[in-house]
């Protein structure tokens, strides 16, 4: 990794400075790793340093037996994740960095949602669950389970409307990205 | 062969030529495959004066330390030297023992988790898992350890794998696909980092230890006579630049010089060359030298923008980058007479404001008095080491140094009980120099136990202790910022020195007269084996100048 370019001029006056801090924006990390014990450990460590949140965190293998991917969000609002990033790249099992632009990247996670309801209210249930795509998994006397992929605005927006009926559990896998478009994430 | 067997073929073929380290059950393996190797084995008295007597070794020569240490207590013993490496960018490798594999996470007897415990604190580190990794494990050891920023490399090896048979073919290249340093700077930057320089009025060359890691001073000193360029170097960098010179400007940052640190404040330019931007080199950082532009060149990536954001970044290898620099520096032909002002400046802050002390009339020793009589001596030619405190400063000071790899101290960690081990290992690394400790009181305590083993390993470490009775730099903060309260900061009347050297095999010495101390010095050095100089020096006696901290080098006291 190079350092970021410096434009032309030609008076000190003009140089501005370069590496400002990445804030305020939501930041999705594609990370592919060296499949070795502890990769997991040092990158969360880099963020428990520094007392930044990892809101989701996804780890899975690749099309490559040797390599897997970790899929982290952060919230850049409150914390400025160049430095981090940074330190990320310098472990010596981390292969790649990608800090995906919400606009250039397709996000999916899913998520379970496990909801009160007799019969009186399931077909409602059913019925919300149907707009948004998802499926229902487990139905029982008094509770529903459905699930529901989408990114996470989708996933919030359906919490929304299931949490009157009594959310008995939500449970969310973190988000997975790729780039839009055919190159490489 | 024994994976142990293998081992030592791999730290032969990294032409390690000393390991420091103390044995126990979970290295067992090793220590049988050290018996006929033909390395040598300096035994320590404490896992922790083995890693900084590696890191000594290091820093003196450039060439990569190794320490040896069992599982448990060993390895945890093993932590703070780690954390200093790591701090200072000092390449070593540390491989420890571990409890076999079937004990691994049970609490067995003196298991450690030390790849978890030294994960924040170490370049790299491995668990071996698999005997036959364990060649190539520690040759990425060594080249992680070396290459890019250097650093400490942990290779953790559990006992029944170190015993375990393996096929040793000889490890080629080293594949480590994540881990691929950028050495080479830049071309265009660097064009516009020679145009800035030759643009600016005045500018300055803020030196940091990355040159010194880079073996990059004659690069250095090329650049800044291509013009006359002002010179100030960190605690770190000194020796990079030679002292005394009509360019240099001493050290800078909280207890540099105030013509280093003004002209940091008043530079339109800065080069910061493997220099970090430490909080001890820039105070209140919203008032860093408020009117200049930074040309940053380090080769960790990671440094550039961290604390005070670049206008030309160079991520590269100084060795590389400053040559180049140079070459277009010179093809601008620059005017030289627009640098005349700025060092008028310049002059006028050197004259009226040398580093200076008021010196007893009477035979009473002034620490600075001390490091400028060891000055003297030695004629500035000693590999120097030492502690951390006020004697720490005093050296940086008062001791010029006219080469790298001659001053040899802990800089970002500030390691009490870093000074013996450290120069017990330049010495045995350099075993043609003069190599002199300059200890504090509180910190020699410490690590005091490696006078055993320079004794026993004819180390002849002579160690100039500043005796102020007192953890001088901690009480010196009391009395500035504390009204006085000292708590804590007397350390007492014991132990007796000179009987102390003398048990541990040393010869001891004393010395409370001033005009007594340059024969005593001068005695010391011409004794061989290790000498232990008791130094009675002024008790309170503050180091000067200073920025305190969080503030601004205009806010420069004493
Ligand atoms: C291991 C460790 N513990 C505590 C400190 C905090 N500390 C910094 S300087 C200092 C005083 C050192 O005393 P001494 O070695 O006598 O040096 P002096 O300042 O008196 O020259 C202390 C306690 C430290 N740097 N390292
Ligand atoms: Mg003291």
């Amino acid at each position: 990794m190079g350092e970021p370019g410096t434009k032309e001029v030609f008076r000190l006056e003009d140089l501005e400075a370069t590496g400002g801090r990445l804030m305020g924006r939501k930041h999705v990390l594609s990370i592919l790793v060296e499949n070795e014990p502890g990769v997991l450990a040092r990158i969360s460590g880099l963020f428990a340093r520094r007392g930044y949140n990892i809101n989701t965190l996804a780890v899975g293998p690749t099309d490559d037996n040797k390599i897997s991917r970790i899929t982290m969000t952060i919230d850049g609002a409150e914390h400025p994740i160049d430095q981090v990033t940074k330190q990320l790249h310098k472990l010596v099992h981390v292969l790649k960095i990608r800090d995906l632009e919400p606009g250039e990247s397709v996000r999916r996670e899913l998520a379970l949602f496990k909801v009160e309801a007799d019969a009186h209210v399931r077909q409602e249930i059913a019925q919300l669950t149907e707009i948004f795509k998802g499926r229902v998994v487990d139905v029982a006397r008094r509770s529903i389970t459905v699930e529901i992929t989408g990114d996470d605005e989708k996933i919030e927006g359906f919490e929304q409307l299931v949490r009157p009926f009594g959310l008995i559990e939500m449970v969310r896998t973190g988000e997975i990205a790729v780039q839009r478009g055919r190159s490489e994430t | 062969m024994r994976a142990v067997e293998a081992i030592m073929e791999c730290l032969r073929a990294e032409d390690v030529e000393v390991i420091f380290g103390l044995p126990g059950g979970a290295n067992l393996p090793t220590y049988d495959a050290i018996y006929d190797s033909g390395i040598r084995h300096i035994l320590v008295r404490h896992e922790a004066g083995g890693g900084h007597a590696a890191e000594g070794y290091a820093k003196a020569t450039g060439k990569v330390g190794v320490a040896l240490a069992t599982s448990g207590p060993g390895a945890t013993n093993l932590v703070t030297p780690i954390a200093d490496a790591m701090m200072d960018s000092v390449p070593t490798v540390f491989i420890t023992g571990q409890v076999r594999t079937d004990l691994l996470g049970t609490d067995g007897f003196q298991e450690a988790d030390i790849t978890g415990i030294t994960m924040p604190i170490v370049k790299h580190s491995v668990m071996i898992r698999d005997a036959r990794d364990i060649p190539s494990a520690i040759h990425e050891a060594f080249h992680v350890a070396r290459t890019g920023r250097p650093g400490p490399v942990l290779v953790d090896v559990p006992q029944d794998l170190s015993r375990a048979d393996i096929d040793y073919e000889p490890v080629g290249d080293i594949d480590l696909p994540g881990y691929q340093p950028t050495t080479s700077g830049n071309a265009k930057q660097i064009r516009l980092a020679a145009k800035a320089l030759a643009n600016a009025q005045r500018p300055v060359l803020y030196v940091g230890g990355g040159t010194v890691s880079a073996e990059a001073s004659a690069e250095l000193r090329e650049l800044a006579f291509s013009d006359k360029f002002p010179v100030t170097c960190t605690l770190m960098g000194l020796g990079a630049f030679p002292a005394p010179h009509e360019q240099w400007l001493g050290m800078l940052g909280m207890h540099g010089t105030r013509a280093a640190n003004w002209a940091m404040d008043e530079a339109d330019l800065i080069v910061a060359i493997g220099a970090r931007f430490d909080d001890r080199i820039t105070g209140k950082l919203d008032e860093f030298a408020p009117a200049a532009k930074f040309i940053h060149i380090d080769i960790d990536p990671a440094e550039i923008s961290k604390n005070v954001a670049a206008h030309i970044p160079i991520v590269g290898d100084a060795k590389d980058i400053l040559p180049r620099l140079t070459r277009e520096y010179q093809s601008l032909n620059p005017n030289r007479q627009r640098l005349d002002d700025w060092w008028v400046k310049i002059r006028k802050w050197q004259q009226e404001y040398p580093l200076r002390y008021e010196d007893s009339t009477d035979s009473e020793i002034k620490p600075q008095f001390m490091v400028q009589e060891l000055m003297r001596v030695t004629e500035g030619n000693a590999i120097v080491s030492s502690d951390v405190g006020q004697h720490q400063m005093w050296t940086a000071q008062y001791y010029d140094f006219p080469e790298p790899r001659r001053w040899i101290n802990s800089g970002g960690a500030g390691t009490m009980g870093f000074g013996l081990p450290a120069a017990m290992g330049a010495q045995v690394g350099c075993p043609e120099e003069l190599v002199v400790c300059l200890a504090g009181d509180g910190s020699l305590q410490m690590n005091i136990q490696e006078l055993a083993t320079c004794s026993d390993n004819d180390i002849p470490v002579k160690i100039f202790l500043m005796n102020n009775g007192y953890l001088g730099m901690v009480r010196q903060w009391q009395e500035l910022f504390w009204d006085r309260r000292y708590s804590a900061v007397d350390t007492g009347e014991h132990p007796d020195w000179v009987k102390l050297a003398d048990a541990y095999g040393a010869k001891g010495m004393r010395v409370t007269d001033k005009s007594e101390l340059g024969d005593a010095f001068k005695e010391a050095i011409e004794t061989e084996g290790p000498v232990l100089v008791d130094v009675h020096v002024t008790r309170e006696e503050n180091t000067f100048p200073m920025i305190p901290a969080g503030q601004a080098a205009r806010d420069m006291v004493g």
